[in-house]
């Protein structure tokens, strides 16, 4: 072999391992993806936070190399470093560690001063389950028709918690799916909202919550995770985690733990978990016709999920007397998809009646939304699993 | 301090006790063969002996060296598992084989006894300590050379449960299964049963809606009674100390309390006091529309919007 040869050989292995030479139209429709994503985060400012570790992630989940060259660098190559962070995603344990810091981020205030706010919160749920009949309609098994419904319940981390144990080979579509459709709730939701209430339902002021006692907000946490674990076991790890977190905040004597996890634990592993979610839609498992179903699905859960909550408010005002009527702008609100969504309820209050602040009180199903998502996920996972 | 530190240690060492404890319990005798006719599996030495199949029925690792196994209800610690070899840990709900060749010297996995073909064969498990009974069985003597007597589930039936156990003969019904699962499952038995019963999974939608329902409103019961309870406690707390402080004051209606009341005491103060410069004394009330409320402000929001 020549000197000339022995250059050429290496050179070609090398141009074999490039990403132009694996490229295939597929990870170039997925890099579109990503960089779709990164613009609506940085241009529309659509829940950045998420979206642009996940936009990133679908950058370097779809960088083509050579799949049989064993570089150890693919998210699904055993011992890639990227294998290792997705060990959180894949076993389940960067979902609970979201909720320990959404649980210490969260004032469950406005829940307590008014309890009836939780069955609003429970409602909406109806999405994830109407999703999961047509999911079963549309041919999915029942465990996959479990894991894609969960997008309705408008909970990221508990998708992913769910769909990694039922499905995980669709974890990846239904995690897209679910932050997509929670960052453009500000658009699917006021449509909805609209459609299903009347000017003068629109305008019905709800009276202020009272007050909430320090002793109150430490017995929640305590008492709200007995009594939902105890009904439903299999939603241990991200009921336990939520109102642990709480616990934390409410307690008044762990203020450095309550920071730490909702600032600094939760920006860590929303990193992470941002990234290789992102990350783990490798064009050869995510193009498939099952990810635009679950894409349209998804699109279902939510808005059956809103719907049924504004419905069940209008419902619900039926037996309540006049001076207690609930503003059904609110009812969207039950998703949990925190605190967006009770932002649009304030906002579309605000709309039609300048002085009619519903943020707080939307506040209430907002978070019981997150407790309802995470109960549904147990029952599907004890259901199904 | 000491001694806090010291009964914590206490605490937790016991705790780590009770976990462990809890986990060698989950040891199980699954599968037993007294008379291997060559129809079974072999051993490491090409060899056909008799064998005992033991079960992790617990959802972690379950490391058993120092486990005593036996075939003699007065001899509890017949046979140690030798400690050192890393094959003693069972993976989660997976199983090991001994052999029963009575030649020790030949591998952690080779025990020191036999069993008797023909007659009662009593197989047991002892905890490291020697007395505490993880799981004994019977093997009855009607088994035949090349039938096993099997648990009919996996780890299930408890100790010592003949109605859990059945022959085997190794035909297509009864299969014989050394190292693996009694019951073999290619599918979910839960989401079969789904896809079969609940076809549209209407039945799923309203069972899982009545649960998410009760749960949450168990949880705005359970806060109604608090806040009922709270009130109430903070009434009697406030008519209490009203009482200490002023034996009239609990005649006081809260109704009284109202601006115009603070301001005719303000009037009243301020003419017995004498206290300001010369003013007009003129008040005038006008009720004012606020449209801020804590109701209404941002900083009351759980996290701010993120900006760019």
């Amino acid at each position: 072999m020549t000197f000339g040869d022995f250059i050429m050989q290496n050179l070609q292995e090398f141009w074999h391992l490039t990403g132009f030479y694996n490229a295939t139209w597929e990870h170039l429709v997925m890099l579109v993806v990503g960089l779709f994503f990164i613009w609506l985060a940085i241009k529309k400012n659509f829940e950045p936070m998420l979206l642009v570790p996940i936009g990133f992630g679908i950058l370097i989940g779809n960088i083509p190399f050579n799949t049989t060259a064993g570089l150890e660098i693919g998210i699904y190559e055993e011992g890639s470093v990227l294998n290792i962070l997705y060990n959180g995603v894949s076993a389940g344990w960067y979902p609970p560690l979201i909720f320990l810091g959404i649980g210490a981020m969260t004032d469950f205030s406005a829940l307590i001063a008014n309890p009836k706010l939780m069955l609003i919160g429970a409602a909406a749920q109806f999405g994830i389950f109407g999703a999961y009949m047509v999911a079963l309609l549309l041919g999915f098994a029942p465990d996959q028709a479990g894991a894609i419904a969960i997008i309705g319940g408008a909970d990221g981390p508990t998708a992913i918690f769910l769909s990694s144990k039922l499905a995980p080979n669709l974890m990846g579509a239904i995690a897209v799916s679910a932050y997509s459709y929670m960052a453009l709730v500000p658009v699917i939701q006021p449509p909805l909202m609209r459609l299903f209430t009347t000017k003068k339902e629109r305008l019905i002021k709800m009276k202020p919550a009272r007050a909430v006692s320090q002793n109150e907000k430490i017995i929640f946490p305590i008492v709200g995770m007995i009594l939902t674990c105890f009904v439903v076991p299999s939603g241990i790890p991200l009921l336990g985690m939520l109102f642990f977190g709480n616990l934390l905040r409410e307690c008044g004597v762990t203020n450095r733990l309550a920071k730490t996890a909702s600032n600094a634990l939760t920006d860590i592993v929303t990193i992470l978990l941002g990234m290789t979610v992102g990350a783990s839609t490798q064009a050869s498992e995510f193009l498939t016709s099952e990810t635009i179903r679950i894409f349209l699905l998804g699109f279902m859960a939510f808005v059956i999920a809103s719907s049924s909550g504004v419905l069940f408010v209008k419902l619900f005002n039926l037996f309540l007397p006049q001076s207690k009527k609930i503003n059904p702008l609110i009812g969207n609100a039950g998703v949990s998809a925190v605190p967006m969504s009770a932002r649009i309820s304030n906002n579309l209050g605000l709309e039609y009646d300048p002085s009619n602040y519903l943020l707080m009180h939307a506040m209430g199903p907002n978070v019981a939304g997150v407790i309802g998502s995470a109960v549904a996920a147990g029952v599907l996972l004890g259901f199904l699993a | 301090m000491k001694k806090r530190i010291l009964t914590l240690l206490a605490v937790t060492l016991a705790c780590v006790v009770a976990v462990s404890a809890q986990g060698r319990r989950g040891l199980r005798i699954n599968e037993v063969m007294v008379a291997n006719d060559s129809t079974s599996v072999v051993d490491d030495f090409g060899r056909y002996s008799a064998w005992v199949e033991l079960y992790n029925s617990t959802f972690g690792p379950l490391e058993i060296s120092s486990v005593f196994l036996t075939n003699d209800r007065n001899a509890p610690t017949l046979y140690p598992v030798p400690l050192g070899d890393v094959n003693t840990e069972i993976p989660t709900r997976q199983h090991v084989l001994f052999w029963a060749d009575g030649e020790p010297n030949k591998g952690t996995f080779h025990m020191n006894f036999t069993f008797t073909p023909g007659q009662d064969n009593y197989v047991a498990i002892y905890d490291a300590d020697g007395k505490s009974l993880i799981d004994e069985i019977v093997v009855p003597g009607t088994l035949k050379p090349g039938q096993s007597y099997a648990r009919k589930v996996d780890g299930e039936g408890g100790t010592g449960n003949p109605e859990a156990w059945e022959i085997r003969d190794g035909s297509e019904a009864l299969y014989i299964t050394p190292s693996s699962n009694n019951i073999i499952k290619s599918t979910n038995s839960k989401v079969d049963m789904f896809a079969e019963q609940d076809e549209n999974g209407f039945g799923m939608a309203v069972m899982a809606m009545c649960i998410v329902f009760t749960a949450l409103l168990v949880l705005a019961i359970c806060f109604q009674i608090i806040n009922k309870i709270g009130a109430n406690i903070s009434k009697s707390r406030k008519a209490k100390a009203l009482a200490e402080t002023e034996p009239d004051a609990v005649h006081v209606h809260d109704d009284q309390d109202s601006g115009e009341v603070i301001a005719a005491i303000s009037m009243a103060l301020h003419d017995h006091l004498d206290a300001h410069d010369r003013e007009s004394a003129i008040l005038t009330i006008n009720k004012v529309r606020r449209s801020y409320s804590p109701w209404s402000s941002k900083i009351y929001s759980l996290r701010e919007l993120p900006r760019r």
